[in-house]
């Protein structure tokens, strides 16, 4: 039985190294690839990438409800939400290269480099002495199950900040819709309102003539001519300036392959 | 669930033939019922009752020109159908189509793969899926494609909201969140004494959780953007929406899953709410109804059901108007779910019987009460005031007098003063027109 258990870890441990040595890549390189893109909407898929590895990081660490939600609220509801955003800028929008503040991007490299020197030598100090017990599957064992470890935390130790931060959000998200927020001045005009003011006195009632209306010819570029013969203004286009054609223009052009 | 691997792979390819055969019939029974429903035949040419007519559609769809518009981002409008049928056919994966069988000498469950929170594999992949649909749009560079996405970033967004709402009074009721054990416990029949009269309802949980199963169905609806809520593709506005730069194979592939999606969505409301595989009758009326290969009858049967409800929806109902759409979405069923489900949890801990008698009044009686709020303040339409003053027209509705006497266009006035005075053009269109005449 114990050595069953231990040909399974080891496998487990194999298949887990082989998959974090293909993914570990491909989420580092998704982490450049958001810092390097040059369109926003290739930034955000590169992070989009980047939260699914870790999502499948955190399945094969036997937490398979962390790593689910991790992919259904960060990768499909916020991400999407960021995509939305940016689908609005337009697709040509392009981040800028120019420096606004004199050696703005080798102060930032600088700082981000010490940053993340910073995060891993903690990180570092912080787990080395760390001895992590061979058997961590504790659904498996059938002790606790992943979903009830998550819920006993966050309801029973982290109660308060759990709540406190979930208010703070519902005010942020109020607060970003307060400011959004436009009121409309004077009301929503009706459908009977706008026949009222279609039917006004002075208001002429019926729809505009179309171009071509009494014209010798159906071409758009004719203007209507009304019953005695006069042109019809609202028949002519403001945005179609009109000119008489030139003598280039009204030769003929050997279309037919004919000369003369 | 430890399967030797060849039996993973061979499942799995079972799996993906039979949703692709699932598809093909799907569509052919989809433009059939519709036809029904609209007194005319619908595709009977090909095969027998036309049902050979979706396989020549996809092969007319695969030899059609591959278009790449000018102004695609080319990766992304490539990948973004590929996005799109991974996650439609991963999505099955979880969904148990049986019990446990002999499946070349093996004992196994009619289910691809089953673990601790496998329903959530369902909602990540509906999640995933739809940046298959927003990239898609994006990346043809076109306006329509654009307002395309942007819908289904929109619909998805609102519609998984009251989806997942849905699927956690599910969990909240069976205390659990894999596929094959809620079927299991939706077998258990749910015993009543109504005035002293002992029945046992079956434990199908579209009994107890009525009205989620209600706001289910229609985030499904939503969630697979399907009539009438096909929004992003609506074709009188859109013209196709997000598919509109796509042709031949890419677009087959959106095709395709659409159609997976809603067979797993429908998969998933069976498994959900409809008892999963088991037979839609007591036990003990054919004892080896839910035995070996023959749950696949029932499991199949639900799932056609629920197929013939999509197309029913789509031959009846006009598609709904954008901000209707999301009125729906966020002023209906979000907040309805959530007072549902905190109801819920109250009753639960109400009908406790390990709770002292107080607890249990407080919070049955908590619940009750929030019910009946909600139905009183419930916003009701603004009732039909008779206007005061009377409306000259037919019925309140403003139409032009009888009498009327047309008064000139003011536009064409103002314009027309300088132009009235000099006759020659008066002259030259008289001319024109004999000219014309001769």
């Amino acid at each position: 039985m114990i050595d069953l258990a231990q040909t399974v870890a080891q496998n487990a441990s194999m298949g887990e190294a082989v998959f974090f040595w293909i993914l570990a890549p491909i989420a580092l390189g998704g982490a450049i690839g958001l810092v390097l893109a040059r369109s926003a909407i290739h930034a955000a898929l590169m992070l989009a990438v980047t939260m699914m590895c870790l999502a499948v990081f955190y399945i094969m660490l036997s937490a398979p409800f962390l790593g689910f939600v991790q992919i259904m609220v960060y990768t499909g509801a916020i991400m999407m939400l960021f995509l939305f955003v940016l689908m609005l800028f337009g697709r040509d929008s392009k981040d800028s290269m120019f420096e606004t503040l004199r050696g703005q991007r080798l102060l930032a490299i600088c700082l981000g480099i010490g940053l993340a020197a910073l995060l891993t030598s903690g990180l570092a100090r912080a787990v080395s002495g760390l001895v992590v017990p061979a058997e961590q599957a504790a659904w498996a064992t059938g002790a606790q199950s992943n979903v009830e470890a998550i819920a006993d935390a966050l309801f029973s130790t982290y109660l308060f900040p759990f709540e406190v931060v979930s208010g703070v959000l519902t005010v942020a998200a109020v607060g970003a819709l307060m400011f959004a927020h436009v009121a409309k001045k004077g009301g929503h005009k009706g459908q009977k309102e706008h026949s009222r003011e279609r039917f006004a006195p002075g208001v002429y009632p019926g729809p505009r003539p179309g171009p071509g209306v009494f014209a010798t010819s159906d071409s758009t570029a004719t203007p209507a001519l009304r019953p005695d013969g006069t042109v019809e203004p609202a028949s002519l286009s403001p945005y179609v300036p009109p000119r008489q054609l030139t003598a280039a223009e009204t030769a003929p052009k050997h279309t037919e392959g004919k000369d003369a | 669930m430890n399967d030797p691997i060849w039996l993973m792979l061979v499942k799995g390819v079972l799996v993906f033939v039979m949703l692709v055969l699932l598809v093909i019939f799907t569509i052919w029974f989809e433009r059939r019922v519709v036809a029904i429903m609209q007194v005319r035949p619908g595709p009977n040419r090909n095969g027998p009752f036309g049902l050979l007519q979706s396989l020549a559609d996809a092969l007319k769809l695969a030899f059609k020109e591959d278009i790449m518009p000018r102004t695609a981002d080319k990766v992304i409008f490539i990948a973004a159908p590929m996005i799109a049928v991974t996650c439609a056919f991963t999505a099955f994966s979880v969904i148990p189509m049986g019990p446990e069988v002999n499946m070349f000498g093996v004992e196994t469950a009619l289910q691809l793969t089953d673990f601790e929170v496998s329903v959530l594999v369902i909602l990540a992949c509906s999640a995933l899926g739809v940046y298959g649909i927003v990239l898609a749009g994006w990346a043809s560079g076109s306006a329509y494609s654009l307002l395309g996405s942007l819908r289904a970033a929109a619909q998805v967004i609102s519609y998984e909201i009251a989806l997942g709402l849905a699927v956690l009074t599910v969990f909240f009721q069976s205390k659990l969140m894999s596929t094959g054990a809620i079927v299991e416990a939706q077998a258990e029949g749910l015993p009543m004494s109504i005035g002293g009269l002992d029945i046992t309802l079956p434990g199908w949980y579209f009994i107890v959780l009525a009205p989620s199963f209600v706001i289910f169905v229609i985030a499904m609806v939503g969630e697979t953007n399907r009539a009438p809520f096909d929004l992003p593709e609506a074709e009188s506005e859109l013209v196709a929406g997000f598919a509109t730069e796509y042709s031949s194979l890419k677009y087959a592939s959106f095709f395709l899953a659409e159609y997976v999606n809603m067979i797993t969505m429908s998969a998933l409301a069976v498994t959900l709410f409809l008892g999963g595989w088991a037979a839609p009758f007591p036990n003990s009326w054919w004892p080896g109804a839910n035995e070996g290969y023959l749950p696949l009858v029932w499991f199949f049967g639900k799932v056609l059901a629920f197929l013939f409800f999509y197309v029913w929806l789509r031959g009846t109902l006009p598609r709904l108007r954008y901000d209707q759409f999301m009125r729906l979405g966020w002023k209906v069923l979000v907040p309805v779910s959530l007072v549902w489900l905190m109801v819920l949890a109250a009753m639960n801990i109400g009908l406790d019987t390990a709770n002292d008698l107080p607890t249990r009044i407080a919070f049955a009686g908590g619940a009750a009460i929030a019910v009946m709020a909600l139905i009183f303040f419930w916003p009701s339409r603004k009732q039909y005031e008779v206007p005061a003053e009377p409306d000259a027209g037919v019925g309140g509705f403003p139409v032009p007098p009888l009498d009327l006497a047309v008064p000139p266009n003011p536009r064409a006035l103002k314009e027309l003063e300088p132009a009235t005075a000099p006759a020659p053009i008066n002259g030259s269109g008289t001319a024109s027109s004999e000219k014309g005449d001769e």
